[in-house]
């Protein structure tokens, strides 16, 4: 499903960061958490559960694991606990975690 | 590492604080944080935001102060800094950048603050519903904003985050507030003590009289909160308001009703907690200097009980004061002198609060959600299973948690622990239920860093 | 409140206590069982799910053969405890491994295994592999390995799921579960029977009663006129996040639940009713788990625990029979999941003394006060 974003992101002078989310380049403004980036780029799921509801990211501080999304090949990753870095690769993910990174749907 | 006599676990406003006044009494102190700047959930990314977002406020600037006062020989502030257990010492066992160590001190202070009080109703697990804190950490943060915001739920939280909204240029589209008018009325016999805190009551009143200017709708008494997403995305929230069946489409449902502390680091300490009625959370007992029943343990600031930012850094202060004296640095009525300022603003500051906790209490049907109701996000269990299996004789947290997981995913109880107590006192007026345990870690910690921890080689036997 | 005479109560209603009262249901006794509170020690709540023999009674025949009997005897109890209660335990027995990095622990494993095969004689089956033999068969195994025991029977049910079987099983066969019952004494009656006094101060009369209250049962035993005395053994454990793909083995101390989680455990302690769990003991067992198997390097802990194990003072299961009070009865051990299929049915025969009753006088306590005279 291709949902809008549903933010907008205030025009703010600043470096970008690129960075790929499923294969596709993205870019988001430096210094944000993968989850803003991620919410900034889309309003669609970053995860899909074990009984493949979508999910996003939640509380955005850390206590409701519900950003988890594939980061540089660790699964399982806070979204809102990490920091964007130029080039990471982001996967959002379905299913549980595989043993030697990646997921299963 | 040099020495060190205090680490505090937090840098929000009552860690930022207490470092400060630790730090300037003598103590090398240390401060971990997991977020990637000082400031906690309150004051985010303040020290960042100084010459842009002005949206935000005065109130949220002025906590720039506090960050800078970190900026102390004696103070060593680590960000990205995970605490994951505490052992008797104390002993703080943490993790950073991949790899965890322990690292002991005289005093631990645990200022790690509050978390939204979980909101459940159908849909709130959708793409799209979010905490209205959330929504606030992203305009601190990232500089984005709602585009089509609801607001619902109840608490000034609500009022301040729709303010900040229409001061950055995308007000709401609606306020559905539940707090009802028998609630305001009941809270009124307690405005007199609220007008210690006048400055914060003035406050308020000026954020709803921006609201109100700014022409967005206001619905009060709402109840019956559910929601599904369409095709395309938007989210249908459908409310009772009014005497009548409503719904308002929007690209993002923000919910909040109040906030709680956030117990599991205190509960994985040992430290005894209490219910507290009016604020209807558990939070650890501690005295007026936030001093816990386990040595070496102490407590401030929104952890420790809600209060605001104020109480918090007032809250610290009392507790570094405390520090030092315990330590030797201060006689027992220096520290006292010096907190009278300290005690006095706590006072002001937590006079509103008796008034918000009887005007913007959560409803029932937050605390004891429907059976069709999500209650563990994690493992995606709704109510109804729950309460079939408290019919089945699961008594407690525990056995709940045994037979359907619930606080056994990666959350690990934080967003339904508090659903569940309130399903576990359905129709028990007065049993007391414990809070639940919690355990190390408290964040998940990889296998391979955990191993790292321990010796290289077996001892011989 | 009525207090009708049922004709055997059971005190406990873990996976003991839950069992027996399912045996003497479908043996056609009124049963009762009363189980405690949710914040006592309950010894089954931590269970790992295991059904395990290797090394089980090398040193002692009676209990080798008694737990091979039990673990041939799980396919067809699960499939009853299926039919009773509609809960699948997701029973599993694709025969288990133990893994050694220490050369004389697996040697001396080794011959601990040869002595239980000379008691089990026809039925042992298990062999003894080299760290290379076992890394040429599975992927996956690490390189400081030295070797590995494996045994064809092992297997795990889902735990959890398993006591929630057991409790409808028994509801299902009219058995009343009585919760929040704490006994907290036993007055045996001059006319038979017993009188049983709650926490609360209510009490209750029965015609038989057995003892199943693990930790609970020290001073309930005495009233009965029993000696053994359990003592609570600390187990740690880990548990990690859940995987989609499947660990390649079963290990008593490495085992990946049904729902994907890895457990990780097998230390035992000393450390009274304790069950916190302990920094050096999850790093070691964090160690065992990467050294084993290094994939599972980036695989979180979700969170640790303790259990306590019932152990009684040789380790091995007690039933007993009150010399002294006709109609009363003591059962405990430390392996409820493995022996369960074998208290549900063989153990009810002895309770009612059926010509069918098994003999195990091998297990019965005065085994305690012949090695205190010895």
């Amino acid at each position: 499903m291709n949902v809008a974003s549903r933010f907008r992101t205030l025009p703010e002078t600043g470096d970008r960061v690129q960075f790929t989310l499923d294969g596709a380049p993205a870019s988001a403004p430096a210094g944000v958490t993968v989850a803003a980036a991620l919410l900034a780029h889309s309003g669609a799921w970053t995860r899909q559960t074990v009984k493949g509801a979508g999910r996003t990211a939640y509380c955005m501080m850390g206590v409701c694991f519900d950003c988890l999304v594939e980061v540089d090949g660790t699964p399982n990753t806070q979204a809102c606990m990490t920091l964007l870095r130029e080039g990471m690769t982001v996967r959002r993910q379905t299913g549980l975690r595989d043993l030697n990174g990646g997921h299963c749907g | 590492m040099a020495e060190v006599d205090l680490i505090i676990i937090g840098a929000g406003p009552a860690g930022m604080s207490a470092a400060a006044v630790a730090a300037r009494g003598g103590l090398q102190v240390l401060i971990l944080d997991e977020q990637p700047h000082p400031g906690g959930q309150i004051y985010r990314n303040v020290a960042q935001n100084r010459c842009k977002r002005g949206f935000l406020g005065q109130a949220y600037a002025a906590g720039a102060d506090l960050v800078d006062a970190l900026d102390h020989p004696h103070i060593t502030l680590l960000t990205g800094a995970t605490v994951w257990r505490l052992d008797k010492g104390p002993q703080v066992t943490w993790s950073r950048g991949g790899k965890s160590q322990t690292t002991s001190a005289a005093h631990v202070l645990l200022a790690t603050g509050a978390q939204e009080r979980p909101v459940p109703f159908p849909g709130w697990t959708l793409p799209g519903v979010m905490p209205a804190g959330a929504a606030q950490i992203l305009m601190k943060t990232a500089g984005m904003l709602p585009k089509d915001a609801v607001l619902a739920g109840s608490g000034p939280l609500l009022y301040l985050i729709a303010a900040q909204m229409i001061d950055a240029g995308s007000p709401p589209q609606a306020l559905v507030e539940t707090q009802t008018f028998a609630q305001m009325l009941g809270a009124s016999q307690h405005l007199p003590r609220a007008l210690f805190g006048l400055p914060t009551l003035l406050k308020g009143l000026s954020l709803i009289a921006k609201i109100r200017k700014a022409a967005v709708p206001r619905y009060t008494a709402g109840s019956g909160f559910h929601a599904t997403t369409t095709e395309n995305g938007k989210v249908e929230f459908f409310f009772r308001a009014k005497g009548r069946d409503q719904i308002l489409t929007c690209d993002l449902l923000l919910t909040h009703q109040g906030v709680i502390p956030g117990t599991h680091i205190t509960r994985a300490a040992g430290i005894a907690h209490k219910w507290n009625a009016a604020q209807g959370a558990f939070q650890p007992e501690h005295d007026l200097w936030g001093a816990t029943d386990q040595p070496g343990l102490h407590v401030a600031g929104d952890g420790a009980g809600i209060g605001g930012a104020d109480a918090a850094a007032a809250a610290g202060e009392l507790a570094a004061l405390n520090i030092l004296c315990q330590s030797g640095q201060l006689s027992t009525d220096t520290r006292n002198q010096r907190a009278a300022r300290a005690r006095a603003a706590l006072f002001r500051a937590r006079a509103i609060r008796p008034f918000l906790d009887v005007a913007y209490p959560p409803p029932a049907e937050i605390l004891s959600p429907t059976d069709e109701t999500i209650v563990c996000r994690c493992e995606e269990v709704s109510a109804g299973v729950v309460r079939q299996a408290i019919r089945e004789g699961a008594q407690g947290h525990r056995q709940i948690k045994t037979s359907l997981r619930c606080g056994m995913g990666p959350c690990q109880g934080r967003m339904c622990d508090a659903t569940l107590r309130g399903l576990l006192s359905e129709g028990k007026a007065s049993q007391p239920i414990s809070p639940p345990r919690a355990r190390s870690p408290i964040k998940p910690i990889a296998l391979g860093e955990l191993a790292a921890l321990s010796p290289p080689q077996e001892e011989p036997a | 409140m009525q207090q009708r005479t049922q004709e055997i109560t059971i005190i406990g209603g873990g996976l003991v206590g839950l069992s027996v009262a399912l045996g003497l249901l479908m043996a056609g006794q009124r049963v009762r069982v009363l189980d405690g509170a949710d914040s006592d020690a309950r010894a089954s709540q931590g269970n790992f799910g295991l059904i395990w023999g290797q090394g089980k009674g090398w040193d002692f025949a009676p209990y080798a053969n008694w737990t091979m009997d039990a673990l041939t005897a799980w396919p067809a109890f699960a499939q009853q405890l299926r039919d009773l209660s509609g809960i699948d335990v997701a029973l599993d027995q694709p025969g288990g491994y133990e893994f050694f990095t220490d050369p004389t622990e697996f040697d001396a494993f080794k011959a601990e295994l040869a002595q239980q095969a000379i008691h089990l004689g026809k039925r042992a089956r298990y062999e003894m592999l080299s760290g290379d033999d076992l890394r040429s068969q599975m992927q996956g195994i690490g390189p400081d390995v030295v070797g590995a025991s494996f045994s064809l029977y092992e297997g795990h049910v889902n735990p959890l799921r398993f006591l929630r079987a057991l409790r409808c099983s028994v509801q299902t066969m009219g058995g009343h579960v009585r919760l929040g019952a704490t006994v907290s004494a036993i007055r045996p009656q001059p006319k038979g029977g017993y009188a049983l006094v709650l926490a609360d101060g209510e009490t209750l009369h029965t015609e038989q009663v057995v003892l199943c209250a693990g930790l609970g049962a020290a001073t309930l035993a005495r009233d009965l006129g029993f000696n053994t005395q359990v003592r609570p053994q600390l187990g740690e454990l880990l548990i990690t996040e859940k995987l989609g793909d499947r660990l390649p083995f079963l290990s008593s101390t490495i085992r990946q639940v049904d729902e994907g989680g890895v457990q990780i455990g097998g230390t035992k302690a000393n450390a009274g009713l304790n069950d916190h769990e302990t920094l050096p003991i999850m790093s070691k067992l964090a160690h065992h788990a990467v050294t084993v198997f290094p994939a599972l390097a980036d695989v979180r802990v979700v969170r640790a625990w303790g259990a306590l194990r019932v152990m009684s003072p040789d380790g091995y299961p007690v039933y007993a029979k009150s010399s002294m009070h006709p109609g009363a009865f003591l059962v405990t051990c430390h392996s409820g999941v493995t022996l369960a299929p074998l208290h549900t049915s063989v153990l009810a025969e002895w309770i009612l003394n059926t010509s069918a009753t098994p003999e195990l006088e091998a297990f019965d306590e005065c085994r305690f006060a012949l090695s205190h005279a010895a």
